[in-house]
């Protein structure tokens, strides 16, 4: 730990350049993720999936597939991973950093983006730039998968709605044999338009301790 | 013209009540004891005392008992007067959106006051603190907390209780220690009113009641937080100012404060609190409980609700605790439980109720308000009303600021210097603070100081801020939200956000709100729910947006169908041509049925609309105009779904997948029959099949198309129309009765404004062949050449093709 613990003191300044992440945020997740990795260099898609707080989460695969997405690296990449190492995974966490309140209007709009392009990229598995029915339907059955009651039919019925809507948002004529083929990036943003990503999609990464904060989060 | 007239009647009717009113009140006996026996089932009492005593000798033809009646009857026609005076406002509906409706009232009240105090009548005694604590108090709460939306509010929960609770103490105390240090300047002679009174009568104005204020912030839909604040400030300030006003109350008869009672004060604050809030819980989950046992008794249902937060209140007063907060609780935790439970009759009922009467409660207050203003003497001290109304703005404003730069840390969003005016200016004083000062006791030595002090302040803040709020706030430009973004789309991103989130919270080992959140959830899925709740699956936001989309969708479908009838009887003649000779008649449809439809359907809902739009804080969430219909149609509905009588898209094979429903079959398991309908205008009522049918699901036509690569346009069109016959064999003679009336105006759907319906038109050849195609291998066609009509109506979509072969 100790080497490790070294190597990253020298590349504080570079992390924080590439992720916007403060230096007390770094350490605290540094020590997260070796505590994840057991110590280890890199961290494996078992690693996550031991997690036990995760287990209820019904999206489950589609988060922890995300940390091993080079799509989120903030590279023009594709594929996916074996192993994240901490600066991968400090990439992936930089998505859901909080927007800086004295960004510009510009900043705001890429920021938003990005956080959209990683929804989207749970959503598109096979990365070819559309989310199809299918992929839709997955991500709906599991979100709903919780709830037990439910049926996959529903979950269906209900992605099929969804599409048939963003198809209608967003073409409106279409001729009668047209395909709707999939939701692109842009159908995307376009559908979700309204929804506030920043107050949404965000954590609040500690800066200190984790343990002083807490109080402090019940009260917000 | 019209209006000219409605208000000229309006008024006369008004005079006539003022008159009516004044007569009655001149009978009247001395008032106290009357505003004891304000409720109505002490009626007994008078009718002893009225009996005439000379008249014994014979039967009386004629007689008049009105001291019997009096008590009830004026209040009766006070009511009546004030919900006269609140149609009044709306028949010009533009004045409510510049004034607060508050305001509105106070002027009436105040010109009924002034007729009033010419003819030398006082105003009737019934505000005595008992009424006001007892009845119209815990209305107007019960209404806050039952319609508090839960998921902002728990979102904000600290910052809505910092705000309440620290800022009403910090106003009351603030205020009540400067007006403390104004009364040692013997210019202004007021020398004699101590700390602890002027305490009392801080806390009294420190209550802010921005009905108004909500009104403007919904109109203008400012951002979630920024309303959800000063909403969930308002709600449980109040229980903070009745705790401040009892414990003043309660010291300022005390001759000497020593430091232990401000410990045993703090202390019991708490107590007071929390208290109340437990006796709510507990209330809250008996009540859903019981709800879980009326199924076979509907018509009471909505009793419980009512009865169970009275009691909570009762309770809470009986043991001196604090009553407000036991309701609001109370209300909040039955709310969820409770709605699930109860029919949507009754659960329509409650919310009606419960808005009716705190409406009432309110606005008796401020035209009594209104009345006393002008009535009751004044005891008018420049000095100390202007540094009050001084006061209340600066220590406001002051609170506001220093509070948001202490709390403002811990918020995922900070709230940022325009939501800090829009919080401090939104400050308004409204009906509990007169309420209170009003019923203070008589052993405070200035009381009508105070009186007439915490009614300036009212005034002052209705109006001036009232009135100004609304251009301020859009001048400004503070944060705005859409709130009703209501698509499935956006639900199920929501959604997905939210476990995203929490999941990378979880990976990163640390704990919001949605970590509570979920651990809540699964409480409340795994416990709770089967506790309380009869049907206890428990059941996704995003499949009850759903159902709630598709819901609407059939109303619309509906709404507009029984809207033509009434229409035109010649649009039924223009149908059976239509079966005849089919082109012409289809431009018209086209075009000017379009337009007709149109305005019908606008009409139709516009009307509701608007009264939604600005009745604010006493109106009905927007929801519940699709329950109400629901319940109307209901019939009609599951009438024209019965199964069999039509059956649509038997003909789309089950394995392919089409963006519609192929076969009701998941739906049908799921909902019951009545809402049947597709969430998505496109698909109509009788896009979804039944499993009955499904035997006939014939061959698969287009196996060739890849699942994802959907030809969109085709589901309404072709699948549909070999159903056709089916439903003609099936369906018996006064079932197509029946659905001639309702469906064969549901095209009207068509011109709503969908897009991909309106890019129907052009694809109407194209259709043709491919519905050719399919058309063969089905049944045999004379069933729609028959008899077209009945199902074709029903779907929009449906229709076009049965005429197309015709036109050929």
């Amino acid at each position: 730990m100790g080497a490790s613990q070294t190597r990253l003191e020298h590349n504080y300044d570079d992390l924080t350049e590439k992720s916007g992440f403060s230096h007390e945020q770094i350490k605290n997740l540094y020590q997260r993720f070796q505590q994840l990795s057991g110590n280890n260099e890199k961290i494996s898609r078992d690693d996550l999936e031991r997690i036990p707080a995760l287990n209820n989460n019904p999206i489950r695969k589609q988060i922890i597939t995300a940390f091993f997405d080079k799509r989120n690296q903030h590279q023009n990449d594709v594929g996916s991973l074996d192993e994240i190492g901490f600066e991968q995974f400090l990439m992936v966490m930089s998505h859901f950093r909080p927007v800086n309140s004295k960004a510009t209007e510009e900043e705001k709009a890429t920021v938003r983006k990005q956080k959209l392009r990683f929804l989207f990229n749970m959503h598109d598995t096979d990365n070819d730039g559309i989310i199809t029915l299918d992929e839709y339907r997955t991500v709906v059955e599991e979100l709903l998968s919780q709830s037990g009651a439910i049926e996959t039919e529903v979950a269906r019925a209900i992605a099929d709605a969804a599409m048939l809507e963003v198809a209608s948002t967003n073409v409106p004529h279409m001729a009668p044999d047209d395909f709707y083929e999939g939701i692109t990036f842009e159908h995307f943003e376009q559908i979700l338009k309204g929804i506030e990503m920043e107050s949404r999609m965000h954590i609040r990464f500690l800066d200190k301790n984790a343990a002083t904060m807490r109080c402090g989060k019940l009260s917000s | 013209m019209n209006l000219v007239f409605i208000r000229q009647a309006g008024t006369l009717l008004f005079i006539c009540m003022i008159l009516i009113l004044l007569h009655g009140s001149r009978g009247e006996i001395p008032s106290k004891p009357i505003a004891a026996t304000i409720l109505p089932s002490v009626k007994p009492d008078g009718g002893v005392q009225a009996y005439p005593e000379d008249q014994k000798n014979n039967l009386p033809m004629f007689t008049m008992n009105y001291p019997r009646i009096q008590i009830p009857f004026e209040i009766t026609l006070w009511v009546l007067l004030a919900s006269f005076a609140k149609i009044g406002f709306h028949v010009y509906h533009k004045i409510t959106i510049w004034v607060p409706e508050s305001c509105l009232l106070i002027s009436i009240g105040l010109i009924v006051g002034a007729i009033m105090h010419s003819v030398h009548e006082e105003p009737p005694a019934v505000l005595t603190s008992n009424v006001f604590f007892l009845y119209m108090l815990p209305l107007i709460v019960l209404e806050s907390g039952y319609f508090m939306p839960t998921r902002p509010f728990f979102e904000n929960v600290g910052t809505v209780l910092w705000f309440a609770v620290v800022g009403t103490l910090w106003n009351s105390i603030g205020i009540g220690i400067s007006l403390f240090a104004i009364c040692q300047i013997p210019a202004f002679g007021v020398q004699d009113i101590n700390l602890q009174e002027n305490l009392l009568f801080s806390a009294i104005i420190s209550a802010v009641d921005p009905v108004a204020v909500l009104n403007v912030f919904e109109d203008v839909s400012v951002n979630e937080q920024l309303y959800i604040v000063v909403f969930g400030e308002c709600l449980f300030n109040d229980a903070v100012t009745v705790v401040l006003y009892n414990m003043f109350s309660f010291v300022a008869e005390m001759p000497v404060v020593e430091p232990v009672d401000v410990f045993i004060g703090v202390a019991r604050f708490f107590i007071v609190g929390l208290g109340g809030m437990a006796f709510g819980i507990l209330f809250g989950f008996v009540a859903a409980f019981t709800t879980r046992f009326t199924s076979k008794v509907r018509e009471i249902e909505p009793l419980f609700v009512f009865m169970y937060s009275y009691l909570a209140y009762l309770v809470a007063e009986l043991f001196a605790i604090s009553s407000i907060m036991a309701i609001i609780t109370c209300a909040l935790t039955m709310k969820y439980y409770v709605e699930e439970n109860v029919s949507q009759r009754s659960c329509t009922t409650i919310r009606h109720v419960i808005k009716m009467l705190a409406s009432i409660s309110e606005t008796l207050i401020f035209f009594f308000l209104g009345v006393v203003t002008i009535t009751t003497d004044h005891e008018w001290n420049w000095g100390y009303i202007l540094f009050t109304l001084l006061f209340a703005f600066v220590w406001r404003g002051l609170g506001i600021l220093v509070l948001t730069q202490i709390i403002n840390p811990f918020r995922t969003i900070p709230f940022n210097m325009k939501d800090q005016f829009g919080l401090a200016y939104g400050g308004l004083r409204g009906a509990v603070s007169f309420a209170l000062a009003f019923t203070l006791p008589d052993t405070i030595g200035r009381k009508q100081l105070f009186v007439t002090a915490t009614i300036a302040v009212i005034l002052f803040t209705v109006f001036l801020q009232g009135i100004s709020i609304r251009p301020l706030i859009e001048f400004i430009n503070v944060r705005r939200t859409n709130r009703n973004l209501e698509t499935i789309n956006v639900e199920i991103h929501g959604r997905l956000m939210e476990h995203t989130i929490a999941g990378i919270e979880d990976l990163c080992g640390q704990w919001s709100r949605f970590y509570w959140k979920d651990k809540f959830m699964k409480f409340n899925n795994r416990i709770l729910r089967k506790i309380l709740i009869r049907d206890s699956r428990a059941e996704s936001s995003i499949v009850a947006l759903y159902k709630k989309l598709e819901l609407q969708n059939a109303m619309e479908i509906l709404d507009t169908a029984s809207g033509d009838i009434s229409a035109a009887p010649s649009i039924v003649s223009l149908y059976e041509e239509k079966k005849s000779s089919s082109k012409p008649q289809k431009k018209f449809l086209a075009a000017d049925l379009k337009n007709m439809h149109d305005i019908l359907s606008k009409n139709m809902y516009k009307i509701r609309e608007r009264t939604v739009a600005y009745r604010g804080k006493h109106a009905l969430p927007n929801d519940n105009h699709t329950r109400e219909i629901l319940i109307r149609r209901h019939v009609s509905i599951r009438r024209s779904l019965r199964p069999g009588s039509f059956q649509s898209s038997s003909y789309v094979p089950r394995t392919h997948k089409y963006f519609s429903l192929p076969a009701g079959k998941s739906l049908e398991s799921t909902f019951p029959a009545a809402r049947r309908s597709y969430a998505d205008d496109h698909e109509t009522l009788s896009e979804v099949a039944y499993p009955s049918q499904r035997s006939r699901f014939g061959k698969p036509a287009r196996s060739s198309s890849s699942k994802a690569m959907i030809p969109l346009r085709r589901l309404g069109t072709l699948e549909e129309v070999p159903s056709t016959d089916v439903l003609n064999e099936d369906s018996s003679s006064t079932e197509q009765g029946v659905f001639r009336t309702n469906s064969s105006y549901s095209d009207s759907h068509v011109p709503r404004p969908r897009r991909l319906n309106s890019s129907f038109d052009n694809n109407n050849g194209s259709a043709d062949d491919l519905r050719n195609v399919h058309e063969e291998p089905s049944s045999p066609p004379p069933g729609w050449a028959a008899e077209p009509r009945d199902n074709t109506a029903r779907n929009p979509l449906l229709r076009r093709p049965q005429w197309t072969p015709k036109r050929k």
